[in-house]
């Protein structure tokens, strides 16, 4: 079984994915051509478009390049001296890519939450007003603020310790805080990167339960490792791999589609074997 | 089952009543506790000199500072030949100004160095060798820092109170920047990561998340390097002279300048037994200053990172 999937990936060095036609609108269209780091080619011809107030979850295996092409969608990784982009990502009909394009407005829309929960060393009501600060918010920030934290389900549960430090809270708090920091500021598109790698499973459930209710003001990109946390709130599902036959270790999408056909009735073989836990 | 009961009869057999009372004449025992008492014996040896120097300045300085003249000491001017009272006023307005002028040089230079060492360029030639230069000067003579200031200063404007400062924010920079660059260094990549990723430009995220984080290593490193500059006496020898008089300006020019390090050097040379006291004293309040600025750098160094 093993030597017929290694074959199989062999065989899938030239291969590209069949593009997958959303049927809503889009918010972000993500052309990859290339992705490098260096000399090294992280990621290849992967087509993945973004639909509007849905959530489009990346998964893949280790190393398939899922967080690379998450964070190309607002710019973090231009923050890598070694990363060059090549391909095209539209976002409401501009490239962000385009020379002109200044990557910090580019981030004030398209807000992330990353792997480790990272509040700022400062009261809890000042990790949520920062954006605000940052974009010269003026009105009433106490409304906000209280706005973001209820948007994040965490307002019950700091609403008489505001002044305290973020960096007091528990990790499930933490990733929450973060979340409402991410969306006190309104952003168009939350990318999220693997959020509840480092949290407990009822944190997971909560941080999961709210993903849902942003769907609905938000959209939302989410890199998991977890297949199961794809299927409880991915709408969309862009399933990449690792194209070993080649010197590196290339990542490419395999297929993409509603994430009910994917994980039910997969295209591709490979897909079929990743849902199914045959290979990782 | 019977495995069980099998086990446990080995078992009865082999460790028959081991005797586990301590043995204070074996080998290991005996060697264990010359060794106990030796570190003892040393530690308190080396902590000899220290408590007899504090001591020995508490009680001949103390006996002025905490007396009924301590305002007197505190502010009057200094004594001269014969005359007996007088104090320490000017000294101490002089060394806290010259410390002022220090702190306002060195720290903003530090902390901009501190910056662009940590963030800015790291690896690149240019950090490679001011980090190296900073280390080196660290451990500089602070007597060249005197003349190097002499050379340069006071040869052109005379002696001042900026010639003094300027001496002892040379000797400052190296502490400020070094410890700095490791406050900044200690703020965790995923914070940078989240200013950016909420928008921040690469100022914005030095300004508002890097140095507020980092702030109480660098308020550490800062009173540190004041509390090592305030007890300097050589750098000062050839910058601020010294004066029996209160700073009247901050004039760069022509303005000799009173510190305490100076007047203890001056007045415990001197066959006048008023003025010795007055050494002693000024000793003890040097002392006191240099422990102020040091308990304040435990404070900040304390507070939430």
């Amino acid at each position: 079984m093993n030597a017929v999937a290694a074959s199989d990936v062999a065989q899938t060095s030239e291969f590209i994915a069949e593009p997958y036609q959303p049927e809503g609108p889009t918010v972000i269209d993500c052309d990859v051509k290339k992705i490098f780091y260096g000399d090294f080619l992280a990621v290849r011809d992967s087509v993945v478009p973004v639909e509007k107030h849905k959530i489009t979850a990346f998964i893949g295996p280790s190393g398939c390049g899922k967080s690379t092409v998450l964070r190309s969608l607002n710019r973090m990784n231009d923050l890598i001296p070694v990363f060059r982009f090549e391909g095209n990502v539209i976002y409401h009909g501009q490239d962000i890519y385009a020379s002109n394009v200044d990557p910090v407005v580019v981030r004030r829309y398209i807000g992330m939450v990353f792997q480790q929960p990272n509040p700022f060393s400062m009261s809890i009501y000042d990790n949520v007003a920062f954006g605000l600060k940052l974009n010269k918010f003026r009105g009433d920030y106490d409304e906000k603020v209280q706005t973001a934290l209820e948007r994040a389900a965490l307002w019950k549960e700091v609403k008489d310790k505001l002044k305290n430090s973020g960096l007091s809270l528990s990790g499930g708090q933490q990733q929450r805080l973060c979340i409402a920091r991410a969306i006190a500021t309104e952003p168009d598109v939350l990318l999220m990167d693997e959020p509840c790698s480092a949290l407990d499973p009822i944190a997971t459930r909560q941080v999961e339960e709210l993903m849902l209710e942003l769907r609905e003001r938000f959209t939302v990109g989410l890199v998991t490792h977890n297949m199961q946390q794809a299927t409880r709130v991915g709408d969309t599902t862009a399933f990449f791999s690792v194209d070993i036959s080649k010197s590196g270790r290339t990542g490419y999408l395999v297929e993409m589609g509603p994430t009910r056909q994917v994980f039910d009735d997969p295209k591709e073989d490979l897909t079929k074997e990743y849902v199914r836990g045959e290979f990782s | 089952m019977s495995n069980d009961v099998d086990l446990t009869a080995a078992g009865d057999e082999t460790f028959a009543r081991p005797n586990l009372q301590r043995q204070l004449w074996e080998g290991r025992a005996i060697k264990n506790n010359v060794l106990t008492v030796l570190t003892w014996i040393i530690a308190i040896l080396a902590s000899v000199p220290l408590i007899s120097v504090i001591y020995m300045l508490v009680m001949r300085g103390g006996t002025r500072l905490f007396g009924v003249d301590f305002v007197e000491v505190m502010t009057a001017l200094p004594p001269a030949g014969f005359e007996m009272g007088g104090g320490i006023g000017p000294a101490i307005v002089g060394t806290l100004a010259m410390v002022a002028i220090a702190t306002v040089i060195s720290v903003p230079f530090g902390i901009m160095a501190a910056i662009y060492l940590a963030i800015l360029g790291p690896t690149s030639k240019l950090a490679t060798t001011s980090r190296f230069l900073a280390k080196v000067l660290t451990g500089f003579p602070s007597i060249l820092a005197g003349v190097f200031v002499y050379a340069v200063l006071v040869v052109n404007f005379g002696y001042s109170p900026w010639a003094g400062g300027v001496a002892l924010s040379v000797l400052m920079l190296p502490t400020v920047v070094l410890a700095a660059e490791e406050a900044i260094k200690q703020v965790p990549q995923r914070m940078k990561d989240a200013a950016f990723g909420i928008g921040c430009t690469r100022t914005q995220v030095i300004w508002k998340v890097v140095l507020p984080t980092g702030l109480p290593g660098i308020m550490t490193g800062v009173m540190l390097a004041i509390a090592g500059a305030a007890g300097e006496s050589a750098p000062l020898l050839f910058t601020a002279l010294f004066s029996n008089y209160f700073l009247e300006s901050l004039s760069p020019v022509n303005n000799p300048t009173a510190s305490l390090s100076i007047l203890i050097y001056n007045f415990s040379g001197m066959p006048f037994e008023n003025q010795i006291e007055l050494a002693w004293t000024a000793s003890l309040v040097l002392v006191l200053i240099v422990l102020v600025f040091n308990i304040l750098a435990r404070f900040f160094g304390q507070s939430k990172v």
